[in-house]
């Protein structure tokens, strides 16, 4: 048994949700400035170009990229081999998220309640946090940063079997395409396909968290998210919904068993503005 | 298409009347800042037929909820919200004088007929580009609602600030235009 104290997973929370904000990995800046130099559009290269213009200014000026510094999603996978000091698991994390959206100049965009008073929280608190138990004395934690203008253009949809591999992908561009410019397009697409109702919305986001630059291991699903990817972006979106060829930069797909009885798929949009890092404690 | 223009803020209509659908636009001058629940009080303060905090006629609302300021900073990270959150208050603003709005995302029908009924303007501009856009942020003062934070209204002077003609008084719209010409059926 491994002794962690409640305070590092605090300290790396803060640090993370400061980082997220500022440095857009070079995965996703790779993706774009190779997209940038296909686009056909006009008005879309000159956003993309503004996009890659305003990844530099955030790190040169210590600024976060996005004022939607979003809400905290919080990615934990838990060493079953290690026991938490001095303090509980989730205070701990919330505690990081207060200190890094203060202490890191971020918007504070929670609410208390979602439909009577609204009340901002005013710490960013709190975070959604997923945790899971695995095998091992660490403890891996991702901090990601979700916007609101993509996450309001996600969907499930609890699909029958019958529709099969045609229906998903159906489902899936049409969701894409009904979002237009809203997600804030070029966008990453999260699927999730199968488990149950919550389960599968879980898969779409933790999809999102493959780096852009990497295939999927199951050589089916790498055929469907190379197709899905085409498809999506001649669709005409374009970046910021303006019209061009730079619709989705990626589809990423997580799927796992489901009930005889269920296809179930979820789509979770990601903005370009695509903030999540990792420590390992 | 793609003419860019230098335009004032508050709007004239001959300026209006010469932007076109897909023009790319620098604008100066002083708007304002509102989003969601800042709609929601100007709505209210019509409809009780009380003044509103600014005089909006000729005026542009820019959808934005910026980051905190650091000290030194005139306003801290300031990029476009998506619009369709305000379209059901917007028809009404702009029948009461409202120009111009700055936002992202495609608007409803109702939106598109109350810009041509009033010879208004949708301008689009780069979400996720909040520090390029800030750095065309020169003077702020919250002028209503500061219990909002971040939604309150804030009175802005901005210089270049860079932005996309996206809906025109004649309604034509580049979120259904600019994808018609792009995508492979």
């Amino acid at each position: 048994m491994r002794e962690v104290n409640a305070s590092e997973i605090t300290d790396i929370v803060q640090r993370l949700s400061i980082e997220n904000n500022i440095y857009l990995d070079k995965d996703v800046t790779d993706k774009i400035t190779e997209s940038a130099k296909k686009e056909d559009s006009p008005i879309g290269k000159q956003i993309l170009e503004q996009i890659l213009t305003n990844a530099k200014l955030a790190i040169e000026e210590n600024r976060p990229m996005c004022q939607d510094t979003g809400i905290a999603v919080i990615f934990v996978e838990l060493g079953q081999d290690v026991h938490i000091s001095k303090g509980i698991f989730h205070e701990a994390i919330n505690e990081g998220v207060r200190r890094g959206y203060t202490q890191g100049y971020l918007r504070k965009s929670v609410v208390e309640d979602p439909v009577f008073d609204r009340k901002n929280t005013k710490d960013n608190t709190p975070a959604i946090i997923h945790t899971e138990v695995i095998p091992g004395d660490k403890i891996k934690i991702t901090v990601t940063s979700k916007g609101a203008g993509s996450e309001n253009m996600s969907e499930i949809k609890m699909l029958k079997p019958a529709d099969g591999i045609d229906g998903v992908k159906d489902f899936i561009v049409d969701r894409v395409k009904r979002s237009g410019g809203m997600p804030c397009p070029p966008i990453i697409v999260g699927v999730g396909i199968g488990g149950n109702f919550e389960q599968c919305a879980y898969l779409s986001k933790k999809a999102l968290l493959r780096p852009l630059n990497t295939r999927n291991p199951d050589r089916r699903w790498d055929t469907v998210e190379k197709e899905l990817l085409t498809r999506i972006n001649q669709l005409g979106i374009g970046p910021m919904g303006l019209g061009g060829r730079t619709t989705a930069l990626a589809v990423q797909i997580l799927a796992m068993p489901c009930h005889i009885a269920s296809l179930p798929v979820a789509v979770n949009l990601q903005c370009h503005a695509h903030r999540h890092k990792t420590a390992i404690i | 298409m793609t003419e860019e223009r230098i335009l004032q803020a508050p709007l004239k209509n001959k300026d209006i009347e010469k932007l076109t659908c897909g023009d790319k636009v620098m604008l100066n001058g002083t708007i304002y800042t509102a989003r969601d629940a800042a709609h929601k009080r100007l709505i209210q303060l019509l409809e009780d037929g009380k003044p509103l905090p600014f005089d909006i006629k000729d005026q542009i609302i820019y959808y934005v909820g910026p980051t905190p300021e650091k000290p030194g900073e005139v306003i801290g990270s300031a990029g476009p919200t998506t619009s369709n959150r305000m379209d059901p208050y917007t028809p009404r603003l702009l029948d009461a004088g409202l120009k111009g709005m700055i936002g992202k995302g495609q608007r409803s029908k109702e939106v598109i007929e109350a810009i041509v009924r009033n010879k208004s303007v949708y301008f689009a501009a780069t979400g996720g580009a909040s520090v390029l856009l800030a750095k065309s942020i020169k003077k702020l003062k919250i002028i209503a609602y500061e219990d909002l934070g971040t939604e309150a209204i804030r009175e802005i002077y901005v210089e270049n600030f860079p932005c996309i003609v996206a809906i025109d008084f004649k309604g034509r719209d580049l979120y259904e235009n600019g994808p018609e010409n792009y995508q492979i059926l």
